[in-house]
C-alpha cells in the first residue's frame, strides 16, 4: 500500500490520471483548474508523455479525440466556460464511440460568471453536453481521495463502454488539500483497442473513426444500439453513498462539496433530534435512481442541496414522481451554503412535518 | 506502363461531381502512399465538406474530424503515434474559415503532419456559398452581386500567410488543371510526405481546384476560369521550403 501524501485536489486528480496510464494531456488555461495543467506540464515530459497547451478549448478537446482515436488514454481539463467550448468535441467523442476523460472544475456562470466554486453545470454535464442523443459518464467526487479513485474509474469505465467520462469537480475540491493514497500504476490494465486508427500495418482492413451516418435508418440503429448500452450502464453502474438514511424522515440529496456541507448539517440535526440522512450521488449519470427509490418508503421529505438554483433536484423529482415532497436549498454565483443554513432548512421542514 | 488503381484507394466509387478536382487529388495522395510504402502506417483525416467521405476512399486508417478541427485531431494522433504518417485533407471553408485557429497553430507549432488543402474558392457541399478564398467579384449563393471586399473583406492567401511561421517546413501551391501541373502537384505532395517522414515539421500543399457544379460552368470553362481568375490571385509556387537539410531542434 502506498503511503499518504498531502495534495491539492487538482494535482491529485492529475497524478491519478497518470497512474491510470494517461500520458497525453491537452489543455488551456482557466481558473480554477490551473494546478492541473501545471502538474501535467511538469510530469508528462518526464515519463515520455505529451503535455500540449492548445490554442483553445475547442482545439484541446479535438486533440484528445485524435489521441483517443489513435488508441491511447487521453484527458483534458477546464472550468465551466471552457467546457461550453468543448461541447462540440464531447458530441463528436460520443458519436464516434471514443473514450476520454474530461475534467470540469466548476466555477460560477452563466457567461464569464465568476471564479468561485459552483455546481451550476449539472444540467450541462448530464443533459446538454452537446448536440444530439447521447450520454456521458459523470462522476462527482467529494474528497481529494475520491478525485483520485474516481479518475481511475473514469478511465476504466470509459474504455469498457467506449464513451467519454466527465469528472465533475468544483473550485472547492480542486483547490483544497487533503491526505490521499495514490493507486499503484494501472497501465497493465489498459484494454486493447482493436478499433483504433493507428495504422493497419497491412494486417487488417482500414479502421474508420466516424460519427457520420448519412442514411437515417442506419443512424437510428447506431443510436439505438448506443442507448441499449446506456440502459445497461444505468442498470450496473449507479453509485452513491448513504449516510444515516435507514431511519431518516428527511433525506438530503447532495453531491460533491455540497454533500460535505450537508453531512455536517445532518450531524447537527441529529443532535437536535431531527432524523435527517444523506444520499450522496457519486455517479450523476447514471443517476443513483435505485437508492432514491429505496428511501421513498421511510422518508417523508427529500431536500436537495446544491450550489446552483436547483438542477439535480429535477432528477430527484422525476424519480420521486410526486410520492413525497421534494424541497430545494441552494446558493449560487460562487456562494457556498453553510451547514447552519442547511440545518435551518431541515428545521423548517421538521416544523412542517 | 499499366494504369491501375492505387492500392491506397478503396474500391468505393467516388461521389464527386464531373470535373471536380477531388478525384485527381485523392489519386495523387494514394499514389504517394503506395510509392512511399506507408499506407499501413498512415492515418488520414477526413474534413467536413465535399471530401467528408474520404474515409471511404482511402485504404489507410481514417478519422473523420469536426468542421475545421482536422489539424487539432491530427495533432492528437501524431502526438500519440509520432512514428506514423498523418495527413489531413481539407477544403477552404474547413481550413481557412472555421478552422483558421487550428491551422495557424498546428503550423506554428511545427506539428509534423501533412495538410492537403483544396482551394476551390467556394463551399461545395452546402451548395456554393462564399468561402474565405472566394475571389473579389466572384458570384456565389451568398455573394449574389459578386464578392465585395468592402462588405465581405478580402480572400486569404493561406500559403503566403503560413509561410511566415517558423514551424512550417514546406508551403507550396499547385494546380491540377493540366497534365504538367498534375505531375508537379504529385511531386509536391510526395515531397511533403517525405519531409514529414524525416521529421522536418509542418507541410502544406494547397491545390487550386475546380467546382464546375457550384461555379455554374462547364468543365472546360471551369478550367479556364481557374487559370484566368484564380491563378492571378493565388500564384502557383513554393512559399516556404526548409530545403534538403534537416534542421537541428532548438
Amino acid at each position: 500500500m502506498s503511503e499518504k501524501v498531502l495534495m491539492k485536489g487538482n494535482e491529485a486528480l492529475a497524478e491519478a490520471a497518470i497512474a491510470a496510464g494517461c500520458k497525453h494531456f491537452f489543455g488551456y488555461p482557466i481558473t480554477p483548474q490551473n494546478e492541473l495543467t501545471a502538474h501535467m506540464s511538469k510530469r508528462l515530459p518526464k515519463i515520455g508523455g505529451t503535455y500540449l497547451q492548445a490554442e483553445s478549448e475547442v482545439a484541446a478537446i479535438n486533440m484528445v479525440l485524435g489521441a483517443s482515436a489513435a488508441g491511447v488514454r487521453a484527458m483534458t481539463s477546464s472550468s465551466s466556460p471552457g467546457i461550453s467550448l468543448k461541447s462540440e468535441g464531447l458530441s463528436y467523442l460520443a458519436g464516434s464511440d471514443l473514450p476520454a476523460v474530461i475534467v470540469n472544475v466548476q466555477r460560477a456562470g452563466p457567461g464569464l460568471g465568476g471564479i468561485q466554486p459552483s455546481q451550476a453545470d449539472y444540467w450541462q454535464a448530464t443533459r446538454a453536453a452537446g448536440h444530439g442523443d447521447f450520454k456521458l459518464l459523470v462522476f462527482a467526487p467529494s474528497t481529494v481521495q475520491e478525485m483520485v479513485d474516481l479518475t481511475g474509474d473514469a478511465f476504466a469505465l470509459g474504455d469498457k463502454y467506449r464513451m467519454p467520462a466527465i469528472m465533475l469537480s468544483d473550485g472547492i475540491l480542486g483547490q483544497m488539500m487533503e491526505p490521499v493514497v495514490m493507486p499503484k500504476d494501472s497501465i497493465a490494465r489498459i484494454p486493447e483497442r482493436p478499433w483504433a486508427a493507428c495504422g493497419h500495418g497491412d494486417k487488417r482492413e482500414h479502421n474508420v473513426i466516424n460519427s457520420l451516418y448519412i442514411e437515417p435508418p442506419v443512424l437510428e440503429a447506431v443510436i439505438k444500439a448506443r442507448f441499449e448500452k446506456y440502459r445497461l450502464i444505468e442498470e450496473k453502474e449507479q453509485r452513491c453513498e448513504e449516510y444515516l438514511t435507514d431511519d431518516a424522515d428527511i433525506v438530503i440529496v447532495a453531491y460533491g462539496a455540497s454533500a460535505r456541507i450537508s453531512r455536517s448539517a445532518v450531524n447537527a440535526a441529529r443532535k437536535e433530534g431531527i432524523k435527517a440522512g444523506l444520499i450522496r450521488p457519486i455517479t450523476l449519470w447514471p443517476f443513483p435512481t435505485k437508492a432514491i427509490i429505496s428511501r421513498i418508503g421511510n422518508a417523508k421529505t427529500f431536500l436537495c442541496v446544491e450550489m446552483s438554483m436547483g438542477q439535480m433536484v429535477d432528477d430527484v423529482r422525476l424519480i420521486v414522481n410526486g410520492k413525497r415532497d421534494v424541497r430545494f436549498f441552494g446558493r449560487t454565483g460562487g456562494m457556498v451554503p453553510t451547514p447552519a443554513e442547511v440545518l435551518g432548512e431541515l428545521k423548517k421542514i421538521k416544523g412542517g412535518i | 506502363m499499366k494504369f491501375k488503381r492505387p492500392h491506397a484507394l478503396t474500391d468505393a466509387q467516388f461521389h464527386y461531381c464531373p470535373g471536380c478536382s477531388h478525384g485527381i487529388v485523392h489519386r495523387l495522395v494514394a499514389e504517394t502512399m503506395d510509392e512511399l510504402g506507408v499506407e499501413g502506417k498512415t492515418i488520414g483525416l477526413a474534413p467536413v465538406g465535399c471530401a467528408v467521405f474520404a474515409y471511404n476512399y482511402f485504404n489507410c486508417d481514417m478519422v473523420q474530424a469536426a468542421h475545421g478541427r482536422a489539424q487539432a485531431v491530427a495533432t492528437g494522433i501524431k502526438r500519440a503515434l509520432p512514428d506514423n504518417v498523418v495527413f489531413t485533407y481539407q477544403g477552404d471553408g474547413d481550413l481557412a474559415a472555421i478552422g483558421t485557429a487550428e491551422t495557424v497553430h498546428a503550423a506554428t507549432r511545427g506539428e509534423n503532419i501533412t495538410v492537403i488543402f483544396i482551394n476551390n474558392a467556394i463551399y461545395g457541399m452546402t451548395g456554393g456559398q462564399m468561402a474565405p478564398t472566394t475571389i473579389p467579384g466572384q458570384v456565389t449563393q451568398t455573394t449574389p452581386y459578386g464578392r465585395s471586399t468592402k462588405d465581405a473583406g478580402h480572400p486569404i492567401r493561406v500559403c503566403e500567410m503560413l509561410a511566415t511561421l517558423d514551424g512550417v517546413a514546406l508551403a507550396q501551391r499547385v494546380s491540377v488543371d493540366t497534365v504538367k501541373n498534375v505531375n508537379a502537384a504529385k511531386k509536391a505532395i510526395k515531397k511533403a510526405f517525405q519531409y514529414q517522414m524525416e521529421g522536418r515539421g509542418y507541410t502544406i500543399i494547397e491545390v487550386l481546384s475546380t467546382c464546375p457544379t457550384n461555379w455554374g460552368l462547364s468543365i472546360p470553362d471551369s478550367l479556364e476560369w481557374l487559370r484566368k481568375q484564380m491563378v492571378p490571385y493565388y500564384p502557383l509556387g513554393v512559399f516556404k521550403d526548409k530545403g534538403e537539410k534537416k534542421e537541428e531542434g532548438q
